[in-house]
């Protein structure tokens, strides 16, 4: 108990951390999700750009990348990480990492997410006369939004899964606290402690994905 | 004039899938629609219907032949060009289309935003539209709130949004009642009245057909089989498709199993009164066969409206006299065509 008490500035250092990675990853990994995902769909057969060999490639690459398990996937894009964020350790080389990740993820729950859209609307907004990407940001993703919202929910939950695995690359958050000072120092009380702390940004984050797409759905 | 113009339109939909064959969808069809016309284009399913209307407002292009949209030939016009085209044609459809994510103001705002309208004058145009088609009560419902035939109403505002010239319904009542069919081809006649919109309703029904359309084109595979004023479409369909499409409306002269079970159950003489030039028959064919002596009865067929001129087949089982029955069959030859059927 004591212990706990002389680690507690540490505890809300990490809670923060774990959260600014997350965030910051759901943002750039987020908005390149939307952007593959959207790709990927447009470019499908009878799609509004249909273009096989973009959607040929694109799904390549999504299908090569998705499946490496993240710890390994870390620690293969990390001379990317060096190159593209100047350093290959710490939450900067993490985020990069879990962004990458998180972007190929993201992509096929937009695209799921898309399928699902009634082509008919689309229909009915070409036959007004709207251009494609008129199309794409005032129905498709609109249309969609309920489903996009709860898939963006649940990688806010899978990243600070992922997110818990930044210590092998000398990033911090929860996942590092748990190991450095509840694990490997024998102390069972901090490591469930922050356990603790995950399930409750898991929950309150489930919570308010959940209550927003149920605004955007009404009901 | 004509404000819709195909002529010898084809549209080949390549396979698909490896192995499959090419379809023709529309196979050299012509087409004139003229302003202020509603015309009715019914086939059964596959016919092609949906990809005739498609082709008008560009969201097909041709394989053959060229289309013409209030004198443009909108016929290899780049996508720039025909977004500007479609906005004066507007589009419904069978299962409405509507935006689920926007309310209805949001529905009808949408084409407004499209068209560039600026936005001081979507309000006052929105509600003269929501007050046109009856759901100026509903402006802040959304979709899902609605029932199919007000999911309609909202589908022809927002397709009227633009103030097109043209209206294309593609089975825009057959997700609907009868009841509710009703009101939306109400709906669509005062589309065409009041605001002298050419409407192009594309149906399997017959009965849509009759009830709202001036000029009938009949399709069968990708082909127009038969095209003419709805009267003449109605009351002497050439065509056996034509012809079996009629049927479903109106009863025709007893053929096969029908003429059996009539016979069957009536004694006499059966005859088939046809009357095809819009007049009606009178109380004096009644008349005429009692002052002849001739028992009748009623026992199949009916007359039907269409555009304000009735058609029609009345079949009667005539008892009595031989001579008297042949002298008031000869007698109802000057009043409309008979056929003696058994
Ligand atoms: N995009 C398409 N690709 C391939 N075949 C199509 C396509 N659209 C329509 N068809 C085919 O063209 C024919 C006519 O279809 P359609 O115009 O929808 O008929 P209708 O509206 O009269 O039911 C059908 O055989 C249909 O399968
Ligand atoms: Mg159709």
């Amino acid at each position: 108990m004591d212990r706990l008490l002389e680690l507690e500035g540490l505890f809300w250092e990490s809670v923060v951390e774990t959260l600014y990675i997350v965030a910051v990853t759901l943002g750039i990994g987020g908005v390149g999700g939307l952007v593959i995902g959207v790709t990927l769909y447009v470019t499908r057969k009878n799609g509004l750009l249909a273009n096989a060999p973009v959607s040929i490639v694109l799904n390549l690459v999504v299908n090569f990348f998705r499946p490496i398990p993240f710890v390994i996937f870390i620690g293969a894009v990390q001379p990317l990480a060096r190159w593209v964020v100047g350093v290959g350790i710490g939450n900067r080389a993490i985020i990069f990492a879990l962004s990458l990740a998180a972007a190929f993820g993201i992509s096929r729950i937009v695209e799921q997410n898309l399928v699902g859209v009634d082509p008919g609307v689309v229909e009915a907004a070409r036959a007004m006369g709207a251009g494609r990407p008129r199309i794409i940001l005032t129905v498709l993703i609109p249309e969609a939004l309920g489903p996009l919202v709860l898939g963006y929910t649940f990688v806010f939950v899978a990243l600070v899964d992922m997110s818990a695995i930044a210590g092998v690359i000398g990033g911090g958050g929860l996942g590092n606290f748990a190991i450095v000072y509840g694990y490997r120092q024998f102390n069972p009380v901090v490591t469930w402690v922050a356990v603790i702390a995950i399930v409750v940004i898991v929950q309150v984050a489930q919570f308010a994905g959940n209550r927003l797409a149920r605004t955007i759905l009404r009901r | 004039m004509a404000v819709i113009e195909l002529s010898d339109v084809s549209k080949v939909f390549g396979p698909t899938r490896r192995g499959e064959r090419p379809v023709t969808a529309v196979d050299g069809v012509p087409l004139r629609v003229e302003a202020g016309q509603i015309a009715g284009i019914i086939g059964h399913s596959g016919a092609g219907k949906s990809t005739v209307v498609r082709l008008v407002n560009g969201l097909e292009k041709p394989s053959s032949g060229t289309v013409t949209v209030d004198g443009t030939t909108i016929t290899g016009l780049p996508e720039r060009r025909l977004r500007a085209v479609r906005l004066g044609i507007g589009m419904i459809f069978q299962q409405f289309n509507l935006f689920s994510s926007r309310t209805v103001w949001g529905n009808v705002a949408y084409p407004l935003r499209v068209a560039k309208v600026p936005t001081a004058r979507h309000r006052e145009r929105i509600s003269e539209l929501l007050h046109f088609v009856g759901l100026a009560d509903r402006a802040h419902s959304y979709p899902d709130q609605l029932s199919g035939g007000q999911k309609q109403r909202v589908g022809i505002a927002r397709a009227l949004a633009t103030s097109p010239k043209v209206l294309l319904a593609d089975e825009a009542t057959s997700a609907l009642d009868p009841e509710t069919t009703r009101d939306v081809l109400a709906l669509l006649r005062k589309v065409n009245v009041e605001l002298g919109v050419t409407i192009v309703v594309i149906t399997h029904e017959m009965a849509v057909v009759r009830s709202i359309a001036d000029r009938v084109v009949v399709m069968e595979r990708g082909r127009v089989v038969e095209d003419g004023p709805a009267f003449d479409v109605f009351s002497q369909p050439a065509h056996p498709t034509t012809q079996r499409f009629v049927r479903t409306v109106v009863d025709d002269v007893p053929t096969g199993a029908t003429l059996e079970s009539l016979r069957a159950n009536h004694s006499g003489r059966i005859v088939s009164l046809s009357y095809r030039d819009g007049s009606r028959p009178g109380s004096e064919v009644f008349a005429e066969l009692i002052s002849a002596g001739v028992g009748f009865e009623l026992v199949h067929g009916g007359l039907a409206d269409v555009r304000g001129r009735s058609f029609g087949t009345l079949t009667l089982a005539l008892s009595g006299p031989d001579a008297a029955v042949d002298h008031a069959i000869g007698r109802l030859r000057d009043r409309a065509a008979v056929t003696e059927v058994a």
